[in-house]
This record gives C-alpha cells, sequence and structure tokens, in this order.
C-alpha cells in the first residue's frame, strides 16, 4: 500500500514538472522553448530518423569505449592502491584533488594531442571515470574487515579461493557504487567533448541545433538522454541494492 | 608532515619536472603543450599586467552568486521537504538520480530562454549545486540529536531559540558539507559553461586562447583555473575535516 502511494505520489511530481514545463513554454513563447506536446510530436519522428541514429551511434561508441578504459584502468589503480597501503596514502590525496577540479579546461590539450577524432573523445570521458572508479574501489579494499582475512587464513584457502569466495563477495557492492559514478560521469564527459568540439554526436547535435535555434530538437535530444542516464541509474542502484541485501 | 606527504610532495615534483624536461627535449612538440615554467612565467605577467582582472572578477562573481542562491534557496528548500514526508517520500527517487543525469545538456536550452548573458550561467551553477546543498540539509536535520528536543522543553524554550541555539548548531557540520559541494560544483559548471558558450569569463578566455592557437596564454589560464580551483577545493576540504571532529566522526 505504501509502495502504491509513493508511487502515485513520484507520478504526480512528474506530472506537475510538465505542467511546470508548459507553463514556462506559454511564458517565454514557443520559439524559445516548445511547449510538451509539440516536443513529444516532434520526438515521435525525429528519434527513428537516420541523423539521430547516426549520432547517437557516434556518441554510443565513444561511450562504450572510454567506459571500458575507464573502469579498466580505474579498478587496476584502485586495487594497486588499496593493497598497498603506502601507495594508498600517497595517492588518495591527489585523486580526490582531481576528481573536483573542472576538467573541461583540460579538453583542449587532449584536442592538440588527438585532433578532432573519437580517440579525443574517449580519453576526454575517461579522465571523468577513472577518478570514482579508483577511489571507490581503493575504500572498498581498505575496508574488509581483518577478520575476514584471518578466517581466510584460518581456513587455508588458497590465494584464488580466497579472492573468489572472500575479497570479492566483500568489496562487490562498494565497487559496484564506484562503477556506477564511473558510468554518470564518462558520459557527461564525453557529452561535454561533443558540446566543446566534435564533428558528430548528440553533444554535438545539440550545440548544432542550438545555433540553428532548433529548440525542438534541442530538447528532445536532452530528454532522451535525460531518460537514458536515469533508466542506466535505476538498473545499476538496482544490482547495487541487491548485492548490499546478500552480504 | 607524513611520510607519505613527503613522498606525495616528491612525486609531484618529479611529474612536473619530468613534463618540464619532456617539452624542453622537444619529447613533447612545443605546439602541443609548454613547459610547465613557461606557463608559470606567462600567468605571473600576464597577472601583473592586470589584463585578466575583469574575467576573473567576473567568473569568480558568477561561482559566487551561483553558490549564495543554491546556498540561502537550498536549505529553505531542505527546511520546506524535511517538514513534509510525504513530499519527502516521493522526492526522494529523483534526489537519487539527480546527479546522475547530464544536466549540463539543458544548458543550450537556457540560452535559448534566456539568451546569451550571465542568466543561464548561474543558472546551470545553481542547477547543478543546489541539490547537494538540499540533500546535505535533510541529512543534517536528520541527524539532530531527538535529547535536544527534551533539552529545550525542559528549558522552556520557544520554537526560535530552540532552532537558533539547539538544532541549528547540531545540523551545521552536515549544512558546511553541503556549502563544500555546492561551492566545487558551481565552479565546475560555470567554467564548464562558459567554455561552452558565454560572452566572456575565464572558461571563455582558455576556449578563446584555444581557438587563436595562442598556447602561452591557453596554457597560463588553464594554470589559473586549476590552481584556483585547487585552492579553494583544499581550503574547504580542510575547514570541513575541522568540522568532522566537531561532531565527533575520526577524521579519515
Amino acid at each position: 500500500m505504501t509502495a502504491m502511494r509513493r508511487a502515485i505520489d513520484t507520478t504526480i511530481i512528474v506530472i506537475a514538472v510538465v505542467l511546470i514545463w508548459q507553463g514556462l513554454a506559454r511564458w517565454v513563447g514557443d520559439t524559445a522553448l516548445p511547449g510538451p506536446a509539440p516536443t513529444f510530436s516532434y520526438m515521435t519522428h525525429f528519434v527513428p530518423s537516420a541523423r539521430f541514429a547516426e549520432n547517437a551511434a557516434a556518441t554510443a561508441t565513444a561511450f562504450a569505449l572510454a567506459l571500458l578504459l575507464a573502469y579498466g584502468l580505474g579498478l587496476a589503480i584502485g586495487v594497486w592502491m588499496g593493497a598497498q597501503r603506502l601507495s594508498g596514502e600517497v595517492g588518495e590525496p591527489i585523486l580526490i584533488t582531481l576528481y573536483s577540479l573542472p576538467k573541461i579546461t583540460l579538453y583542449p590539450v587532449i584536442l592538440l594531442i588527438f585532433g578532432l577524432t573519437l580517440s579525443g573523445k574517449v580519453v576526454f570521458g575517461a579522465i571523468h571515470g577513472i577518478l570514482p572508479v579508483a577511489l571507490l574501489t581503493m575504500a572498498a579494499i581498505r575496508n574488509i574487515p581483518l577478520v575476514y582475512l584471518k578466517s581466510a587464513r584460518t581456513l587455508r584457502l588458497s590465494p584464488w579461493q580466497a579472492i573468489w569466495n572472500v575479497l570479492l563477495p566483500a568489496t562487490i557492492p562498494e565497487v559496484l557504487a564506484g562503477l556506477r559514478i564511473g558510468f554518470t560521469v564518462t558520459l557527461l564527459g564525453v557529452l561535454l567533448a561533443e558540446m566543446f568540439a566534435s564533428k558528430d554526436g548528440l553533444g554535438f547535435l545539440i550545440i548544432n541545433a542550438m545555433t540553428l535555434l532548433q529548440t525542438k530538437e534541442m530538447i528532445t535530444i536532452a530528454v532522451v538522454l535525460f531518460s537514458f542516464a536515469a533508466v542506466a541509474n535505476a538498473i545499476l542502484l538496482w544490482i547495487e541494492h541487491r548485492l548490499h541485501r546478500r552480504v | 608532515m607524513t611520510r607519505a606527504g613527503w613522498i606525495r610532495l616528491l612525486v609531484i615534483v618529479a611529474m612536473i619536472g619530468a613534463l618540464e624536461l619532456a617539452c624542453r627535449l622537444n619529447f613533447i612538440d612545443h605546439r602541443v603543450m609548454i613547459p610547465p615554467s613557461q606557463m608559470a612565467t606567462a600567468l605571473i605577467t600576464m597577472l601583473a599586467s592586470g589584463q585578466l582582472n575583469d574575467d576573473i572578477v567576473r567568473t569568480l562573481g558568477v561561482i559566487a552568486i551561483a553558490v549564495a542562491l543554491s546556498v540561502v534557496f537550498g536549505f529553505a528548500l531542505g527546511l520546506i521537504i524535511h517538514a513534509l514526508p510525504r513530499l519527502r517520500a516521493a522526492l526522494d527517487p529523483f534526489f537519487a538520480t539527480y546527479y546522475a543525469v547530464p544536466v549540463f545538456i539543458f544548458y543550450p536550452v537556457m540560452i535559448a530562454i534566456f539568451g546569451l548573458s550571465l542568466v543561464p550561467i548561474v543558472l546551470m551553477g545553481v542547477a547543478t549545486a543546489i541539490v547537494a546543498m538540499i540533500i546535505a540539509t535533510l541529512n543534517g536535520l536528520d541527524r539532530i540529536p531527538r535529547v535536544l528536543t527534551k533539552v529545550a522543553r525542559v528549558h522552556r524554550m520557544g520554537r526560535l531559540a530552540t532552532a537558533l541555539q539547539l538544532q541549528l548548531p547540531a545540523a551545521a557540520p552536515y549544512l558546511f558539507t553541503g556549502v563544500k559541494l555546492s561551492v566545487s560544483y558551481a565552479f565546475i559548471a560555470v567554467i564548464a559553461a562558459e567554455f561552452i558558450l558565454a560572452p566572456a569569463g575565464l572558461g571563455r578566455d582558455i576556449a578563446n586562447a584555444y581557438a587563436d592557437f595562442n598556447n602561452r596564454r591557453m596554457y597560463a589560464l588553464m594554470l589559473l583555473v586549476l590552481l584556483i580551483a585547487t585552492v579553494v577545493n583544499a581550503g574547504l576540504h580542510a575547514w570541513d575535516l575541522r568540522w568532522a571532529k566537531r561532531r565527533g566522526a575520526r577524521p579519515s
């Protein structure tokens, strides 16, 4: 019953947001901000179009590669800094400082190195993702209760058995939280790269639409990206909660 | 300083030294990167000439406005939402998702509505920072110990006196964490907005210098922005640790 009521309340808020959008559209005029109805009708024929598909594919490729790079390097750095106490103590403040910097300022450097290529987007996205993955993986390893390691030794587990049966289950929920945040910021990194300078991708398309004053297209892309990120995050959160319960 | 601290300093110095050497020995083309020492000297010359003053004031001013709006309205909204449990339960999924979606993608929409002025930049700053403040406020209010309300009743304190003398100080450490995050997020959002499209500002300066192939100017400005961000974040972090000690947490 409470779940039902919460669902209703959440729906009411969604409706309220759409109404505010409608009101705002009425207030500033249709050219600056089209209302929900025209936007959704535009969406139905823009999203299936080839132009959308091509640019979405470009963003998806860059995002997938960036994610792969961010996860690989982030996990490697996290495991190293978590297992080796001293390197963790040395490296953690550096990573935290880098995490809170406006990394967009570094994008020109990447452009100078890679040019307007896919690699540039991928590297810029990965720079965003590596840090949270590394930081949370490191924390996960450091937070393993000492008694787990002792019991593994008492039970005379081989190193592989210890990793598979003790270390992995103990760290996975927190590592997964890192991967979830890494997912979010890597997507942001790729989109920022496309918005600043790119030949294709949804970020490019949105800036292009802005210069052409195609507000419907702009909002459509924003809504699509918004929904994608929200759904992906919800799925990852759901997995995380399930794992937390199991441990 | 601890042993790890010394090693950290050594690592940073070694990395900057390696970069300097790589640039000087032409391992890195000077069209890609100039040596760090030249970045620093270019920055000092530019700062001394006063040509950056307008943009520094403008960008930091925009950030300050965005932070002030976020903290004031974030705190007020936090109080309201805390008082209405049903609204809060309904909003929970939105708070959990907010920082997972690229809010920044709405910047072009803001420009379409408000034109290319300070308004969309301030709004982007507020949009990124305010939710952190709301969440921190809720968090702080949740952790006010029950016993304080009882103390207030025993002493027959009024509603206002209870809020100002007991509840606010108890929630303060959490509120400060919200302020810290607001500053950090607003900084990133404002610089990014300027970078993508803006009439002026430090972020715009970097983008312009990049477009003009003016590497000396670009790297000097980058150094400036990164230095300001590092100093501000480090300062807030140190202050936050002091608050954390006050609320009884072990400093990590």
